[in-house]
């Protein structure tokens, strides 16, 4: 152990000599960050100096929430974001001020069905998978038959949003209620909680799958579909961004759909393009919604099926064969 | 006692407790008979991963099929451990030494598939890690991911702590062990040397165990049932759904042990060990809990049936006497009330009759879980129109079959292996209880 031991007492000098090379290094480790500091000082206002600077050259650009800004071409840097998150976000996020309301006038349902196939071609849907049906309701043996386009009723209170275990499926401050298939797992867990029977699989690889290949997904339009993950009604969110209503209620016939902003009170429809008072139309019709008594606050009316001018039709349509 | 008759007792109960720990060859028999039958149903999954859910009977209607109904009876099945260890354990009954092992070992192995049953029925099971890291704790799937994995963790240290004692035992004293198990039986032993400080620590810590088991396997069957009864559903929409399904898990269970006990006592040779005693309150064990889960199911169907709300009428209409009647009858009357019947019996509750009643309500109890996940989804609240055929009515197809097998032949693969590789009933507990307190380690 011997060759381990140091020396247990210093003398004085020796530790008047510490202490003075204590305070040498303290001087210059003074001095270091004296130098440091002015150096940094020195370098933000050469940055904030270059950042002063302009090209005069001038873009125009379009913000997030539709406004047009004039900015120098100096000072457009590229996005931390990558373009896919900038785009999931900003389907998070729904068209600010907007509360999207779709209002169907069953008295005014033939069972055209063309709803269903705009919907159908835009989406990337089989014949068998549908965003918006068509059902045959009667509601008990005494009353009238009746067509009934069914499609997601956008819940304000929605079950399906909260069962979902990874925050696949959303609420928008705009009242849609989305789905990002990149995240769905595939548990089908939303499909057991819809009481609507509104949310589809894709259960096969989906319809032109090769054709849609390597194209960026986008959640307002849920196209491409993708095997494995769940698929529903979007109210066309991406057409609304555009300012057009949902590819359904331009393609109905029959004047139908009225579809709107409820913060507007005003309500277009597809079809003779009549724009409305919300509030009147709900209130001089007699307006419902699907099992209020769920809870669930749908964000689609139904007019009731009154004095309609043509005989209710059995559906004559082909049904899809097998899937 | 003396210490010869000391020394031959542990002998003789050790001999008797570990002769089948050898490879022989009806074992390798027996798990090469597994491990194919597992080949072909993972070839059946690497289709569905190929093809998608697609080739599967489910669809956008009855969405979940057999899969699920597969989940809820493996969970069903795990619940076992917490019955028979927990609550019979804790209140002291003496006969049930043997068995825990046997209970334990069941709950084990259907916890651990419990959880690859449900990534079978997920469309997308490459992005399983997305539950821990997207988790929303509002959905009822993040809180049975939660208890399942805390009662499976729980359950396999209530099988290992009481096996500490027989791994040293079995180190020591069992000279024909394969040479390459010595070492595996002497890590898992700890250094054990049967101190009173050792066996301490153990006790007490199998105490706190089974005192923490008893919530955790609550927990996991009610949330299971859960994932049903928070949906508004005719069928599902039930306030007793997490005592319905508890009870009816101690059934499927029960029937699980007496099974299990049986073919250990014959194959094993356990004649000494499991009596006909033990088969006779095993016996009584299932017509009590048999019992309760009937009350709750009087409670499930009679009281939607007495008001008749238009779509409980509906359902109940197609259990009762549609589509689904026979199935609900054979379920409800063969596993159910039949088994109940014949158990207030002491003559069918002898080791024979009371395996075969068990294997009734063993298959009865998956019957019951399929009736209570799939005829629910076939009317829902809206008309199902324009749909093909196969959108209306579900039927498993063969891959979905050999799927949902694959979870049973990997339990026979867990319960075989560790009943074949340890002793199937505790040693140092039965010797402890045959008035051996202290066993001399040479």
């Amino acid at each position: 152990m011997e060759h381990n031991t140091t020396p247990q007492s210093p003398n004085e000098s020796d530790n008047q000599k510490g202490s003075s090379r204590r305070d040498f290094l303290k001087n210059i480790g003074l001095a270091g960050v004296g130098v440091a500091t002015g150096a940094a000082a020195l370098y933000s206002g050469h940055v904030f100096e270059a950042k002063k600077e302009v090209s005069g050259d001038q873009k125009v650009l379009l913000t997030q929430d539709g406004k047009l800004v004039q900015v120098d071409s100096l000072e457009i840097k590229a996005l931390e974001k990558s373009g896919e998150s900038l785009q999931d976000s900003l389907s998070r996020e729904g068209i600010p001020g907007r509360r999207w309301v779709m209002v169907t006038d069953l008295s005014k349902c033939r069972n055209a069905r063309k709803c269903i196939t705009a919907c159908q071609d835009v989406h990337q849907l089989r014949p068998e998978q549908y965003h918006m049906n068509t059902l045959q309701m009667q509601d008990t043996p005494g009353t009238a038959p009746y067509n009934m386009p069914k499609n997601c009723q956008h819940c304000d209170n929605p079950p399906c949003v909260s069962v979902c275990p990874v925050d696949a499926t959303y609420k928008r401050p705009d009242g849609i209620v989305l789905i990002e298939n990149n995240r769905c797992i595939g548990c089908r867990f939303c499909m057991a909680a819809c009481p609507y029977s509104a949310r589809i699989f894709n259960w096969i690889e989906p319809k032109d799958a090769a054709s849609h290949e390597g194209q960026e997904y986008s959640a307002e339009l849920n196209v491409p579909q993708k095997m494995g993950t769940i698929s529903k009604c979007l109210f066309s969110a991406d057409r609304l961004r555009e300012g057009k209503l949902p590819y359904c209620v331009e393609a109905c016939p029959n004047g139908v759909y009225y579809f709107g902003d409820q913060n507007e009170d005003a309500v277009t429809n597809g079809t003779t393009k009549e724009t409305v008072r919300l509030s009147k139309l709900l209130r001089d019709n007699g307006a419902y919604q699907l099992m209020p008594e769920l809870g669930t606050k749908p964000r689609v009316y139904y007019l009731p099926p009154k004095n309609r001018l043509f005989p209710f039709e059995e559906a004559t349509d082909a049904t899809p064969e097998k899937a | 006692m003396t210490m010869d008759d000391n020394k031959l007792t542990i002998d003789k109960i050790t001999a008797d407790l570990t002769h089948h720990i050898r490879i022989n060859k009806g074992f390798l028999l027996w798990m090469g008979f597994l491990t194919v039958s597992l080949l072909i149903c993972l070839y059946a999954y690497s289709l569905q991963l190929r093809n998608g859910l697609g080739v599967a009977g489910i669809r956008d209607f009855v969405t979940w099929g057999m899969y699920l109904s597969n989940f809820v009876f493996f969970v069903a099945a795990s619940l076992i451990g917490m019955l028979i260890s927990a609550v019979l354990g804790l209140i002291g009954m003496k006969w049930l030494t043997p068995i825990t092992r046997i209970a334990e070992t069941i709950a084990v192995a259907f916890a651990a598939v419990a959880g690859l049953v449900i990534v079978s029925d997920m469309g997308r099971p490459e992005r399983l890690a997305y539950v821990f890291i997207y988790g929303r704790p509002q959905s009822p799937i993040l809180w049975d991911v939660t208890v399942i994995t805390t009662y499976f963790v729980l359950s396999l240290l209530l099988l290992f702590l009481p096996m500490i004692a027989d791994m040293a035992i079995i180190h020591r004293k069992v000279a024909s062990l394969p040479s390459w198990l010595k070492p595996i039986y002497k890590t898992l032993s700890l250094n054990f040397t049967d101190q009173p400080e050792q066996n301490k620590i153990i006790s007490r810590s199998i105490r706190i165990l089974l005192i923490l088991l008893i919530p955790a396997a609550l927990s996991i069957h009610t949330v299971t049932s859960w994932l049903f009864a928070v949906t508004s559903r005719a069928g599902w929409d039930s306030t007793v759904f997490g005592p319905y399904f508890v009870s009816g898990a101690f059934v499927a269970g029960s029937a699980a042990v007496i099974i299990a006990m049986y073919f250990f006592r014959k194959n094993y040779k356990l004649q000494d060990y499991l009596t006909d005693l033990h088969f006779n309150n095993m016996g009584k064990v299932l017509a009590t809990v048999s019992l309760v889960y009937l009350y709750f199911n009087i409670n499930e169907f009679l009281v939607p049936g007495y008001k008749l709300k238009r779509a409980d009428a509906v359902h109940l209409q197609e259990l009762f006497a549609g589509k689904d009647a026979l199935m609900f009858w054979l379920v409800q009357i063969g596993g159910l009330i039949l088994p109940i019947l014949f158990l207030l019996f002491r003559r069918f509750r002898k080791p024979g009759p009371v395996l075969l009643i068990s294997i009734a309500v063993l298959i009865g109890a998956w019957f019951k879980r399929y009736l209570i996940v799939i005829p629910t989804q076939e009317h829902p609240f809206l008309p199902i129109q324009h749909v093909p055929a196969n959108f209306m009515h579900y039927s498993p197809t063969l891959i979905e079959t050999l799927i949902s097998v694959a979870p049973f032949i990997l339990v026979l693969i867990i319960i075989t292996l560790i009943s074949k590789f340890f002793p199937v009933i505790p040693l140092h507990e039965t010797a402890v209880e045959k008035g051996i307190d202290h066993i001399k380690f040479d």
